[in-house]
């Protein structure tokens, strides 16, 4: 039991790590909003964003309410993201049509299910599901993998959305934040 | 199907919307204005004359106080007006909690209930049928709440709109006829960058 308890306490460091470094980049890039669905993979995220006093940290009801979120900031010249579970995309699809249609800039950070090392067979639909969403509704997929891709890729993927005009979805991938298990 | 002759949406569906929503809202360009698909973007799209303080949905139905919220949270120093129908409303209703939550001072929610929907064929809505969506705003937690059902009550509806301190929601019944005639440009990528140059002076 010992040796499992350093191991838990090990990868909780870890993810500390990379949901800081999260943080940071997207502070560093701007993001002055940003709207979640409760998550164990941002934890981190949403806890310094209610700590910040320079931020709004928005709980939604559900997902889709984000994306409009964002293109309301970005009409008043704010920058948004959008945390969420994979499975929370399934509710933003319509939404997104908006994002594609009216050319939107539009970034989201998708903590994933049903994928690499599910144990929850509910979650595996909507997690096999979600790059060909991404792909259908013109969204572009950024994985992460390992936590000192974190950095880097929200530094890519700023550039995309607030430079070049994209809607740009990172993944974080079970590979670097773990199955559950069940 | 009746027309529009015979339709109604009950005793307290009176107001005519073409008249009915100026008297509330007053000069639109006083706000920065999002409307939600159908009914409110004509009103308020021929209010503004499709200006720069304007961004109207022909889509992504629900989604108006959500974008209104992203809006008035990152403009706080001008008044966001949020024109919304029931049937638009009522596809994302968890958005008022939200938005109550927040409660950003500067964020007005005006919503032209006409208990149906009219875009489709004036199929009823939930709201003809019982469901109060003022009741609903206060069940969210959103302080300053109204509803205006006849022409005694608009001026207080639109001191309100004015004068909330906080998040309010203004809920205007009228009867289920159409608003103005009015063609607006419904490219939304179009009018996504006329409303930054006129709001931000860059797109």
């Amino acid at each position: 039991m010992a040796e499992l308890k350093t191991e838990d306490a090990h990868a909780r460091e870890i993810s500390a790590g990379w949901q800081n470094d999260l943080y940071e980049a997207l502070r560093r890039h701007g993001v002055t909003q940003f709207s979640y669905v409760p998550d164990a993979g941002h934890r981190i995220c949403i806890d310094r964003s209610i700590a910040d006093p320079d931020v709004h940290s928005i709980a939604l009801t559900t997902e889709e309410e984000g994306v409009a979120i964002a293109c309301g900031a970005h009409l008043g010249g704010a920058k948004s993201v959008l945390l969420m579970q994979s499975s929370g995309l399934g509710n933003c699809v319509n939404f997104m049509s908006m994002v594609q249609g009216a050319r939107f800039p539009f970034l989201t950070i998708l903590s994933m299910r049903g994928d690499f090392g599910e144990g929850n067979p509910w979650q595996m639909s909507m997690g096999q599901a979600t790059r060909p969403i991404l792909q259908t509704m013109g969204f572009i997929p950024l994985e992460v993998t390992k936590p000192e891709e974190i950095g880097p890729t929200v530094d890519a993927a700023a550039n995309m959305v607030w430079k070049s005009g994209q809607a740009v979805a990172i993944l974080l991938t079970q590979k670097l934040i773990g199955a559950k298990a069940f | 199907m009746a027309d529009a002759s015979e339709r109604s949406a009950g005793p307290r569906y009176t107001l005519d919307r073409i008249t009915a929503v100026p008297a509330v809202v007053g000069n639109a360009d006083d706000f920065l204005v999002v409307a939600g698909l159908a009914g409110t973007a004509k009103d308020l799209g021929a209010m503004t004359k499709d200006g720069s303080n304007f961004y109207g949905l022909a889509g992504a139905m629900g989604a108006a106080v959500s974008m209104g919220l992203g809006l008035a949270l990152a403009q706080p120093n001008k008044q966001v007006l949020v024109a919304t129908g029931d049937g638009e409303l009522l596809m994302n209703i968890g958005a008022l909690a939200t938005a109550a939550v927040l409660n950003p001072p500067n964020l007005r929610i005006l919503c032209v209930d006409n208990g149906h929907y009219g875009e489709t064929g004036y199929q009823k809505s939930h709201t003809c049928l019982g469901v109060d969506l003022e009741q609903m705003a206060v069940g969210a937690g959103i302080k300053s709440t109204c509803s205006i059902e006849n022409e005694a009550g608009l001026a207080k509806g639109a001191r309100m709109l004015r004068e909330a301190n906080g998040t309010c929601f203004v809920l205007l019944r009228v009867k289920p006829t159409d608003g103005p005639k009015f063609k607006r440009n419904l490219d939304p990528d179009a009018a996504r960058v006329k409303f930054r140059l006129g709001t931000l002076g860059h797109v």
